[in-house]
């Protein structure tokens, strides 16, 4: 079958919708559109019956009681509802949360938010590896922090932090803990009672789902957590999250969540082989080449790798026909490289160069092998050009240079 | 961000890779930009002391497409001018021949910077008058 072009490598970012998923939605979009709070006839009932389904096969992905999943638009919301909702509903007992520098946006802005309200904030830092341990968490504790907030998965680097250790930590001190899994659910065995998780977010569209949906695992027991909302009227999700169901969305991400849980340990096999054939390959034929973040804590489908002395944009439009995602500065508006690469104390060098392949359900062999093909044609090319590697050929150590600001 | 033709044009082949003898005389070499701002371009010259004029010119940049695409656009320009006529090229002109979007200015200006520093290092080596 001939390639066909261009390739996704950006599975991170977002995935494609399974043709299962769009199966199992389309109904709800015509013949069966009830609202499924409408609970006195069949247009309610058969919606319902369809939100009650998704419940179930998300409660039985992560292990949780299909009660004590909150639907959402998505890992953003749902990361906002927790931080923010537990924030203020436990503000009397405390005021202090932890969490961690190279979490996504989505955690930061509003921990940044509640910093401003008067809530202290404590920043871990990750090691060199990129993980958060749960001696870290355990050291960070205080009589008055009321919780934990550390991503299950990094977005950038695919690293897995340290969990069910960082759970165990929690529960012994009675914090509660919130994670992000957004990158973890569907891709690795999540379990919220193995792990010791007290709310979890998640998003559809990260697992072969469609977008505007997700979800906030809430612990219904041991302890029972409680949140103040954010959007009020109606009191729909046990009055956490009112508002209309996103019936079809939902309906795709209980599909999405069930393809994952059967087809996971298959799928990790196929993509931890694909990804790590593109590691060997592009690090056996660029000596300077490094993985970002610890290369065996790692979700099977990702890699970031560095390639010093050339900068991530040019080298995004050599490989211009693979989609891929760069911590390069050039790509934003600022001239800041990746805060989540920063965060592992990589030389501005390293820093912006970074390239994370994302592979995914329907990546094949051909796309592996063109992606390899083309990042090391591009990477000779570009060293070449790169004024850097000429210094270092010629023996000079770059760092020890004073450059000037411009 | 869509790249114009000219920038795509100079990334895909660009004019004039390459090095000159940095202690040569009659070589001026510019090195401008920094790492943690993710460009850095190293421009040099090649003078005819005899006629003033720059005979030759080499580049190699680490940068996006567009700082790419401005130094090598800036070597294609210098070729050929004496040094005045050189140190009047401005980064406008670059910004207008390459199309660059507004993000992307710093690339010219970096470029500019990239021929005067190297015009700078011509005339401090041959202990001529200089300017700026």
């Amino acid at each position: 079958m001939a390639l066909k072009l261009p390739i996704y490598m950006d599975n991170n970012a977002t995935t494609p919708m399974d043709p299962r998923v769009l199966e199992a939605m389309l109904p709800y979009f015509t013949e069966k559109f009830g609202n499924s709070a409408s609970r006195n006839h069949q247009f309610g009932w058969e919606a319902e019956d369809g939100v009650k389904l998704a419940r179930k096969q998300v409660g039985e992905l992560i292990g949780a009681d299909p009660k004590e999943i909150i639907w959402t638009s998505g890992s953003t919301e749902s990361n906002n509802l927790a931080i923010k909702g537990v924030a203020d509903m436990y503000k009397d007992k405390g005021r202090h949360i932890i969490t961690a520098v190279h979490e996504h946006k989505a955690t930061l802005d509003p921990c940044k938010r509640l910093a401003k309200m008067g809530y202290d904030i404590t920043w871990l830092e990750p090691g060199a590896d990129g993980l958060i341990t749960a001696k870290q968490v355990a050291e960070a504790i205080r009589v008055d922090t009321i919780l934990v907030t550390i991503m299950w998965a990094n977005n950038e680097l695919g690293t897995i932090n340290e969990l069910p250790e960082i759970g165990k930590v929690c529960k012994e001190k009675g914090v509660l803990l919130h994670t992000d899994a957004t990158q973890a659910v569907g891709k690795i065995p999540v379990d919220v009672n193995d792990a010791g998780v007290d709310l979890l977010s998640a998003s559809a569209h990260k697992m072969y789902g469609p977008k505007g949906a997700g979800f906030l695992y809430v612990r219904r027991r041991k302890p029972r957590v409680r949140l103040t909302p954010i959007i009020d009227g109606g009191g729909h999700e046990r009055g956490m999250r009112s508002g209309t169901l996103n019936v079809t969305g939902i309906v795709g991400l209980g599909k999405a969540c069930e393809l994952c849980r059967l087809e996971m340990a298959e799928e990790t096999a196929r993509l931890s082989k694909m990804r790590d054939r593109m590691d060997q390959a592009i690090l056996s034929q660029l000596e300077h080449a490094v993985i970002n973040g610890d290369p065996k804590r790692r979700l099977p489908h990702t890699t970031n790798i560095s390639f010093p002395y050339v900068e991530g944009e040019s080298m995004m439009m050599a490989i211009k026909e693979v989609a891929v995602s760069s911590g390069s500065a050039c790509t934003s508006a600022s001239l800041e490289p990746s805060y989540v690469l920063k965060a592992l104390g990589l030389g501005d060098e390293i820093a912006h160069s970074s390239i994370r392949f994302g592979l995914g359900r329907f990546t094949t062999d051909e796309e592996v092998d063109y992606t390899i093909d083309k990042v090391v044609t591009a990477v000779k090319k570009l060293l070449e050009l790169s004024p850097l590697y000429e210094m270092v050929l010629e023996g000079i150590d770059i760092t020890t240079i004073e450059w000037g600001a411009h | 961000m869509a790249y114009s033709e000219k920038v795509l044009s100079h990334y895909e082949t660009p004019r004039n890779v390459g090095s000159l003898d940095k202690e040569s005389k009659t070589v001026g070499t510019g090195i401008v930009g920094a790492p943690e701002c993710g460009d850095v371009m190293k421009l040099q010259i090649q003078v005819d002391e005899a006629t003033g004029k720059i005979t030759d010119a080499k580049f190699k940049t680490f940068g996006c497409g567009s700082a790419i695409a401005s130094s090598s656009l800036a070597t294609e320009w210098v070729k050929g001018r004496t040094i005045d006529e050189a140190l009047a090229i401005k980064n406008t002109e670059i910004v207008q021949e390459l199309s660059l979007p507004p993000v992307k200015i710093h690339c010219s200006v970096l470029a500019e910077d990239a021929i005067k520093s190297a015009i700078h290092d011509y005339q401090e080596k041959n202990g001529l008058d200089h300017d700026h």
